[in-house]
């Protein structure tokens, strides 16, 4: 407890001392395109934390912009997750079916997601499901390819005893199959997880209303630098969370694990 | 020899349903064109010596993205990795900025840089940089006590070990973490042409085909050629990590 | 008494690259309800191919398995194998009791099913383990959860691959009698497939001995001994040095008077008289009789002439640990376990948490990796 404590305060002593140093940095160099952190944080805490108490003290823009990003955000990789473990899974565990589509997988995997961005537009029009595509469209193949690394990697000894012991088929696959297959999965999961942080972004500057990646861009345009930077910020801070969260997950289901990855 | 079959009975499958989706009229006119067209349009792509340009500019800036980003990562990977006190001083810094997405920097970026290929060189550099700095750091812990213990049991000194024991079986974790990187800048570097309209490139040449002139065979076969691009980069990337690394159960081990 | 188990003619090739390669080549022979019966060969010579056939994990080109009279095409639902290596049939995010419950699921409720999972559990020594994962456990008592979970279900004939071969050699001592002892108490029919000569004849009531690849069955021995067997006394008795020395004969191919520089072994007795095994030793097989088999020979003077083994002796040890050597390094040294004071069987409890320390420290060393 003690190491940890320690290792704590170290992490964020050298956290705060960089906060410092850019702070007297940017006061420095005083540039129109680096605002300090005071004034980040003041466009923050004006911007989104200046609601009333039922509010949570959260503004209107909390709800306007930051949950709908929040919402596609999660929504989409969800979705692409359900997708994908259940399709990654299947496709592992048949080596004929990969023969086919696995070339189709890869290529799918290495096309820049924001590529089809355009089809998208024109198919839903601007608005929610054009972002849902993009970043379903994105986060679906790593995790697919992860399954199917996972489904098919199951340990040969267990495949036999799951034979010798007539397991019957649901029972193989969401009791042998899944498990093993799980820790592939959740490495999938975070890459595509980061991956949706980043195309809900670019869905929202290209096509939105309102949103994180929206607002990012209304401030470019009307150069609001410290808001600009107040956007980036919230998005690190998210990209943080979401991390944070989906690792605490891993853990948990993964705890039969001897030695975690990670 | 069976599979190179299935793969390509499985590609024409796929182009058989895509050519009866575009057929079929379940989108407008134009908005989803059938496959035969996009192909149509591919070929007369490569031969066209605007869009070639295009092609070049978006894998010339890939390139040197990419090179700039091993240049970083692989020394301070090293350095975190074999310095503990360094590695918990830096955690903190990384772990704050590697989760903001590239993306998120664009309009600073173009901003700061403009529209010029710096933009999207710096911004690819930026994304590139985080897998290989992981995979450097992870790669440096997992080198094997035991081999680092009968090295030194052989008398090699510090130096030596590292560079005779500690790289080499640190190296494959190394080339996986440079082919994620490679996919990673790829996907920044086209996604920066298409949002910023940046200098050229495949990204902007998509921008314009799409929401210029409502050309969906164009955005279709340039995504396409930007999905071969990718594959054919990881494919030879993988090709290597092989060659050079057969003898370890490293390679291949990817997310 | 009842033919449980009753092979015709088992062969197994398979297509390689280079070429055809035969595994298993008309193997023939019966295992009754409620016998143990060994099979024991030298490593490689295709005994988890015949294993894999008898369970029906994989098809035989050749010939019939019948398991109390139904030929065995597929899995039988009342078979279990305990494979060798625990830690891989083992499912590493179930719980102990999980684990031995697990392929119960199907059949049982869930009352039932976790009774029966105690029940096998205390049987063999692991009541107080029920909640654990099994890579908490030593490997010793990994493998006893995984004798636990063929135990719970209740098979017919219970096969086993190598189960001890990954164990050290205190801890193969205490499962074999756990064996002994749990079989006693169950009347189960088991066919166990070893390398290890001492534990075929410590263990079976009859020990089938292999040739090498193909496996062609040499020759089928009763084993007399009584039926209470002690690690000790069992093993010192005559009757069990002599089988045991008559089935390293037979499993090296050597007649007993021969020396092995390859000189015609036509006019050797014992080994040679071996039913349609071949013959003429080839050199190879000089360097086949195992650095193990001369160790204890030599303690052994009494069996075997004394001059024999010094014969033996230089042409030996250039060949010590070649081909040999995996099976070395897999079994220790047994005659020296055997003949220190300290091999007396523990009860469970005591030997267990000795191995369990040492477990504990090796998988330190893998979380190592945990950050």
């Amino acid at each position: 407890m003690n190491a940890r404590l320690k290792q704590f305060l170290q992490r964020w002593g050298v956290f705060a001392a960089l906060v410092v140093a850019w702070e007297l940095a940017t006061r420095a160099a005083a540039s129109p395109f680096f605002p300090t952190p005071k004034t980040i944080l003041g466009t923050i805490r004006d911007r989104w934390l200046s609601g009333p108490a039922s509010q949570l003290l959260l503004s209107d823009e909390v709800f306007d912009d930051v949950l709908p990003s929040i919402l596609r955000t999660l929504g989409g990789w969800a979705l692409a997750s359900v997708v994908g473990v259940a399709l990654g899974v299947a496709l592992g565990r048949s080596r004929v079916a990969m023969d086919y589509v696995g070339p189709l997988l890869a290529f799918a995997r290495a096309i820049p997601p924001p590529t089809l961005v355009p089809v998208f537009l024109v198919l839903f029009k601007i608005g929610t499901p054009m972002q849902l595509a993009t970043i379903i469209f994105g986060t679906l193949w790593p995790v697919v390819l992860n399954s199917v690394d996972g489904a098919r990697a199951v340990d040969s000894v267990k495949v036999e005893t799951a034979r010798a012991f007539r397991l019957p088929r649901h029972q193989w696959l969401l009791g042998v199959v899944l498990p093993s297959a799980l820790p592939k999965i959740f490495a999938g999961l975070r890459v595509s997880l980061s991956l949706a942080l980043i195309l809900m972004v670019i869905s929202e500057l290209v096509g939105a209303t309102n949103g994180i990646g929206y607002q990012l861009l209304y401030a470019q345009r009307q150069f609001e630098l410290p808001a600009m930077w107040a956007g980036i910020v919230l998005l690190g801070v998210l990209g943080y969370l979401f991390n944070t969260l989906l690792l605490a997950g891993e853990r948990r289901a993964l705890a039969w694990q001897p030695a975690g990855r990670g | 020899m069976r599979r190179t079959v299935r793969g390509l009975v499985g590609l024409v499958g796929f182009l058989a349903v895509g050519e009866v989706v575009g057929r079929s009229g379940i989108a407008p006119p134009g908005y989803l064109p059938p496959s035969s067209v996009v192909l149509t349009r591919l070929v007369e792509l490569l031969a066209d010596r605007a869009f070639v340009l295009d092609l070049i500019a978006t894998v010339l800036a890939w390139a040197i993205a990419l090179g700039i980003a091993v240049a970083v990562a692989v020394p301070a990977g090293l350095l975190l990795g074999t310095v503990p006190a360094l590695r918990h001083g830096a955690k903190a810094v990384v772990e704050f900025l590697r989760p903001i997405p590239s993306v998120a920097l664009i309009p600073l970026a173009i901003m700061v840089f403009g529209i010029g290929p710096d933009t999207k060189i710096s911004l690819a550099v930026y994304a590139a940089v985080w897998p290989i700095l992981f995979n450097t750091i992870y790669a440096m812990d997992e080198v094997d006590p035991k081999l680092v213990d009968t090295a030194r049991s052989f008398g090699l000194g510090r130096w030596p070990v590292l560079a005779r024991v500690s790289l080499p079986s640190a190296a494959p974790f190394v080339a996986t973490g440079i082919r994620l990187s490679a996919a990673v800048a790829l996907i920044v570097v086209v996604s920066v042409e298409f949002l910023a309209g940046a200098s050229g490139g495949l990204g902007r040449f998509i921008l314009e085909s799409g929401s210029g002139s409502g050309r969906m065979d164009l955005v279709f076969a340039g995504t396409v050629v930007a999905g071969l691009v990718g594959y054919l980069v990881n494919a030879g990337l993988e090709w290597a990590q092989r060659r050079l690394f057969a003898w370890s159960a490293a390679v291949g081990e990817a997310s | 008494m009842p033919t449980m188990l009753d092979v015709t003619g088992l062969g197994h090739r398979y297509h390689s690259k280079d070429g055809e390669h035969v595994a298993v080549d008309g193997l023939t022979f019966t295992v009754n309800a409620g016998e143990l019966v060994c099979i024991v060969g030298p490593s490689g010579c295709g005994k988890s191919t015949l294993l894999r056939s008898i369970s029906g994990l994989i098809r035989p080109t050749e010939g019939q398995v019948r398991l109390h009279g139904d030929v065995v095409d597929g899995v039988p639902s009342d078979l279990a194998v305990v494979f060798q290596d625990y830690s891989r049939s083992l499912f590493p995010w179930l719980s102990v009791q999980r684990n031995v419950e697990f392929p119960l699921k199907k059949a049982l409720g869930r009352a039932e099913r976790a009774e029966r999972a105690r029940q096998a559990l205390e049987q063999v020594g692991l009541a107080g383990a029920a909640g654990k994962y099994p890579w908490q456990l030593s490997g010793g008592m990994q493998q006893r959860v995984a004798i636990a979970r063929a135990l719970a279900y209740r098979p017919a004939l219970l096969l086993m691959d190598e189960p001890f071969a990954s164990v050290d050699a205190q801890t193969r001592f205490e499962l074999e009698d756990l064996l002994l002892r749990v079989r006693r108490e169950h009347d189960t029919t088991i066919l166990l497939v070893t390398h290890d000569i001492d534990e075929s004849v410590y263990l079976g009531d009859r020990v089938v001995v292999l040739s090498k690849s193909p496996a062609r069955v040499v020759r089928t021995l009763d084993v007399d001994l009584p039926a209470q067997r002690d690690q000790i006394t069992t093993r010192e008795s005559e009757a069990f040095v002599a089988l045991r020395s008559e089935v390293a004969r037979l499993l090296h191919d050597r007649p007993a008077e021969s020396d092995a520089a390859g000189t015609d072994s036509a006019n050797s007795s014992a080994g040679a008289s071996t039913n349609g095994h071949r013959v003429a030793a080839k050199p190879a097989t000089a360097k086949q009789s195992s650095a193990r088999a001369t160790d204890q020979a030599s303690e052994q003077a009494s069996e075997q002439d004394a001059d024999q083994a010094a014969d033996r002796g230089p042409a030996k040890d250039a060949d010590r640990g070649t081909d040999q050597g995996a099976d070395e390094a897999a079994t220790p040294v047994k005659a020296e376990a055997a003949a220190a004071p300290k091999a007396k069987p523990h009860r469970n409890g005591q030997g267990g948490n000795r191995n369990g320390a040492k477990n504990r420290n090796k998988s330190g060393g893998r979380g190592r990796a945990r950050r």
